[in-house]
């Protein structure tokens, strides 16, 4: 076991012995005296006139304290969107409602069990209306899911980006203009990709702790943006940010469903500031599955125009995304994140629609990789469809349409975004040695002529993470709902105590991905200092600096970019210290091994003296004040671009559509690497929810917008039996764009892996004369489709 | 009503109504909150316990059908300050990030290796099966149970994948 604190080097996580001994402090597990709980009341309808509402049954309960509805609650107004396109959701609805699940009145009591039973015994006569839940039907306008809106179409999202309708038509025009020549190919496929369930593990749970007196309020919430959830109670509340702390110790998975401000988090803070005593609510998973975010949710025709030897001329997406009743935070802005890796790691002209369409369904908005799966997956299917139509082999004709090496840096996206850096040729040639390609196609072709259905597939993918530059804001990408004036900043602040121990404080939050660890890495490294003398502190409004949370993957290309340089601003100045006291050049002065040292010689000062002197103004360099921490801010210059191959063997069973993941190799480049464990660690959970998404799992509504996989045992989530040991390699092509080179892993392996499966389905059922499958592949529908096909 | 019962060798009791479930007695009563509640519906597998030497689910039992009962929860498997070799395993294998699943993870894999120290793989992802973990992708879970299974028959761990990478 390596203790050392080298950026690239293996350290245990920090955050794991609590967590391994039952210790580790989640929302829910937060216990002040005299809490109150929280039940809600929810619409059993998508769509319906709340007649009435009788709360005078469930107010007479013994120990309810409570029973709010929506004339208690509407002075607030309602939940804010950071791009409010679209209608904005009620804290509480008691006028008409737009989706199964909508909270219609909040029942608060002394012990939970009893808040359910009031819940339940509060009356509400509803006038049940048709509903809005088909995506086409939607676009049609011929019926409003919210009647005083004058379309279901939100906003269309287009690409190239920035261009203007003639631009958009000349790109459609050229890709059209190929379509007639003999030696070109067309093809085109309308898939669906489906709605999902985020499903943390941990339900979301929210505690509020108004201070009665001291006007103060504390919260405790499973949430990725601390800093956003007390900007918003600040707002509601006509409080100022120093008012109110918000506090997510350990969040037990996030995945993008927890980077909202919940309706639920503002009543539960405004019930405790009414009652004048904590209150708690955390959801039962069926309420998580009706009123937490969705992701996904689009069906859209895909269209690849290339010659018969593999040189594509043009790919062209026309489709429509579901964005559910309401618009939360980014609800529809997530397309949007789909307009800039429209064009994956190619250079071909590419030509993009997407109409964002309201339904009387749970909003969508931001599930790991948030766009960028969807449009990776139409682009890669329609890609491997093209290719077998050529029958070219897959990977040969995707290294035939990359953006080459040499454009890097200063490459710009056929969708019209300069990139950073990248290297795809490498990535697939190193993903194809990983993979033993040509003996992988030959042990499928052995399987085959044993008359088995074995099947190979690969996929490529770009990302986009991390964002900046803050100048974002001036189009419109900016949190001031939550008074953050920028959401693409990181914030860091690294202090050094008078005994040489450090502490770095930043705005992320935790919700598994290591930060404990890597953060003291990273400070680790810059001050020659064993990580186990740092401590992290995060997702703590009161301690840590403002800054964004944890999402997009932009955690370490961010905020670790500016624990970075807080870093070298507290080491610069140390560097004089200890210059000072050893009576040295402070640039023969080196950090490692707990102190300064000076180059060459073996004279050096441990931390524990530089510590002390800082506190020490009368032993410092003339002039130099005392003290030794310092502030950074981070602003990106632009987004990241992560990237990488993945490859998967599959095996069907033609007789009963089981599909069975053989083997699965992910190569992938997200720049610069600080704990290969870690970032190996994402990789694994993110193929993961891919695969679920491409065999499992999907959020079914019916027509009347019931959701009919509410609970774990109809919305199906991969288990240990369903996957293989995955085979991991990695090539590195650092950013440029921020000193730590990293570029961001959260979301990649999810946004690789659903195509890779239902490619190498397909390929499995190629000689059967299946052509596409839409997810989730599950045997029912697996063998539909080879009964189709065989018709 | 009132229900006694051996917790992680301490024995307890408290006050509970007949329709309190084994889990909330648990992490309200007596404040184990290592416990975790994923779903109240015996899908998720967060809230495993060990009951009389079984992996049982704490959210489909009433705390009163536990009276009497020998139960060891995440924070009893620690001794005299030493990790128990499933623990260790998962700290040293990286088998969990959020955390949430992982008590619960943690008593499945206790169960499964008192039960066979020597799994295969197939054996120790069907032991797991009930456990959902949405981090991991269970990879290196798999690979925490194989390192505390080798610990358990007094072997060597397989060396890290990032070691050897
Ligand atoms: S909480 Fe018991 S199985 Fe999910
Ligand atoms: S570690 Fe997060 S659910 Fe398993």
């Amino acid at each position: 076991m390596s203790s050392t604190s080298v950026l690239g080097g293996v350290v245990r996580r920090r955050e794991d012995p609590a967590l391994i001994q039952g210790g580790g402090r989640y929302t829910d597990d937060v216990k002040l005296a005299g809490t109150a709980h929280v039940a809600f009341v929810r619409s059993p309808f998508a769509h319906a006139d709340v007649l009435s509402v009788d709360t005078s049954a469930a107010e007479a309960m013994d120990g309810v304290l409570a029973v709010y509805t929506a004339a208690d609650v509407e002075h607030l107004g309602s939940l804010v969107a950071q791009v409010p396109v679209g209608a904005l959701r009620p804290l509480l609805n008691n006028g008409t409602v737009k989706h199964v699940g909508e909270a219609v009145a909040m029942v608060v009591a002394e012990d939970p069990y009893v808040a359910r039973d009031a819940a339940d015994a509060v009356d509400v006569d509803y006038d049940a209306l048709a509903a809005v839940v088909d995506l086409k039907h939607s676009l049609s306008d011929e019926m409003l899911v919210h009647e005083d809106m004058e379309s279901n179409t939100l906003i269309s999202w287009t690409g190239p980006f920035g261009a203007d309708a003639d631009a958009l038509a000349a790109v459609k025009a050229g890709i059209d203009e190929q379509k007639s020549r003999d030696d070109v190919v067309v093809v085109s496929q309308e898939m669906i990709n489906q709605r999902l369930i985020p499903v943390p593990i941990e339900p979301r749970s929210v505690m509020a702790d108004y201070q009665v007196g001291y006007g103060r309020f504390d919260v405790y919430s499973s949430t990725q943006i601390p800093s956003a959830l007390a900007g918003a109670i600040g707002k509601y509340f006509g409080m100022a940010l120093n008012q109110v702390t918000v506090k997510a110790m350990e969040v037990g998975g996030g995945f993008g469903c927890k980077l909202n401000v919940y309706n639920d988090e503002v009543l539960v803070a405004f019930a405790s500031k009414q009652l004048g005593c904590p209150v708690k609510w955390t959801e039962t998973r069926r309420e998580a599955a009706n009123s937490t975010i969705q992701g996904r949710g689009w069906i859209a025709t895909a269209t690849m125009t290339g010659t018969t030897d593999g040189e594509i001329l043009g790919f062209e997406l026309d489709g429509i995304a579901d964005m559910g009743a309401y618009s939360q935070n980014f609800t529809v802005a997530i397309p949007f994140l789909g307009v800039f890796v429209g064009s994956g790691q190619y250079s071909f002209p590419t030509h993009w629609k997407m109409d964002c369409v309201t339904t009387h369904t749970m909003t969508t908005d931001a599930y790991r990789g948030a766009g960028r799966p969807e449009a990776a997956y139409y682009l890669e299917r329609v890609l491997d469809m093209y290719a077998r139509k050529i029958g070219v082999d897959p990977a040969e004709v995707r290294r035939k349409n990359y953006i080459s090496a040499s454009e890097f840096p200063g490459a710009v996206s056929p969708m019209g975004f300069p990139m950073d850096t990248g290297d795809y040729e490498t990535n697939l040639d190193a993903a194809l040695e990983s993979a033993g390609w040509s003996g992988l196609l030959a042990e499928r072709d052995a399987a085959r002529a044993e008359g088995r259905h074995v099947g190979v597939g690969i996929a490529t993918y770009v990302e986009v993470c991390g964002f900046g530059p803050s100048g974002l804001v001036d189009l419109g990408f900016s949190w001031a709902e939550y008074q953050m004036p920028s959401a693409f900043n990181g914030s860091s602040l690294v202090r050094v105590h008078p005994d040489g121990s450090a502490t770095v404080s930043i705005g992320t939050g935790p919700s598994g991905q290591g930060h404990q660890t890597t953060w003291a890495q990273i400070v680790g490294d810059g001050l020659g200092m064993d990580v186990d003398r740092i401590r992290v502190i995060h997702g703590d409004t009161e301690e840590a600096p403002p800054s964004i949370g944890t999402f997009g993957s932009r955690s370490a290309a961010v905020d670790g970019s500016a624990c970075y340089e807080a870093t070298q601003k507290v080491q610069a100045k140390a560097a004089r210290i200890a210059a000072h006291l050893l009576e040295a050049s402070e640039d023969d002065i080196e950090f490692a091994d707990g102190g300064a040292h000076v180059a060459g010689t073996d004279s050096s000062v441990g931390w524990d003296e530089i510590a002390k002197a800082a506190y020490q103004p009368h032993v410092l360099p003339e002039g130099m004040e005392g003290g030794l921490e310092a502030h950074a801010i981070f602003s990106p210059g632009n987004a990241t671009w992560p990237f990488g191959t993945h490859i998967a063997m599959v095996e069907v069973d033609a007789d009963t559509g089981d599909v069975r993941l053989l083997r699965y190799i992910g190569m992938d480049d997200c720049g610069n690497v600080i704990s290969p464990m870690i970032v190996d660690g994402q990789i694994h959970g993110g193929i993961a929810q891919g695969v679920g998404q491409a065999m499992f799992e999907d959020a079914v509504y019916d027509m009347d917008g019931n959701l009919l996989s509410a609970s774990l045992v109809d919305y199906i989530l991969p288990t240990a039996v369903d996957l293989p040991s995955f085979e991991l390699g990695r090539t590195v092509t650092p950013t440029d764009i921020n000193p730590l080179g990293v570029k961001g892993i959260g979301e990649a392996g999810t946004i690789g892996a659903a195509q890779t499966v239902v490619n190498a389905v397909v390929d499995a059922l190629e000689s059967l004369g299946v052509t596409h499958i839409d997810m989730p592949l599950r045997p029912q529908r697996v063998w539909q489709a080879i009964q189709d096909a065989q018709a | 009503m009132k229900v006694s019962m051996s917790v992680n060798g301490r024995q307890v009791s408290g006050e509970a109504e007949p329709r309190t479930l084994l889990v909330h007695f648990l992490r309200e009563n007596l404040g184990l909150t290592g416990t975790h509640v994923g779903c109240e519906s015996s899908y998720c597998g967060a809230c495993t316990i060990s009951l009389d030497g079984q992996a049982v689910l704490s959210c489909t039992m009433l705390a009163a059908q536990a009276d009497g009962a020998d139960i060891t929860t995440v924070e009893g498997l620690a001794r005299n300050g030493e990790l128990h070799p499933v623990q260790e395993g998962f700290w040293e294998r990286h088998g969990l990030q959020c955390g949430f699943c992982t008590p619960g993870m943690i008593m499945s894999a206790v169960t499964l290796l008192e039960e066979n120290d020597n799994p295969s793989e197939e054996e120790i992802r069907r032991g797991i099966e009930g456990n959902l973990c949405r981090c991991t992708g269970y990879h290196n879970i798999v690979r925490a149970i194989e390192y505390a299974g080798a610990k358990m028959r007094g072997e060597e761990p397989a060396p890290a994948e990032w070691e050897n990478a």
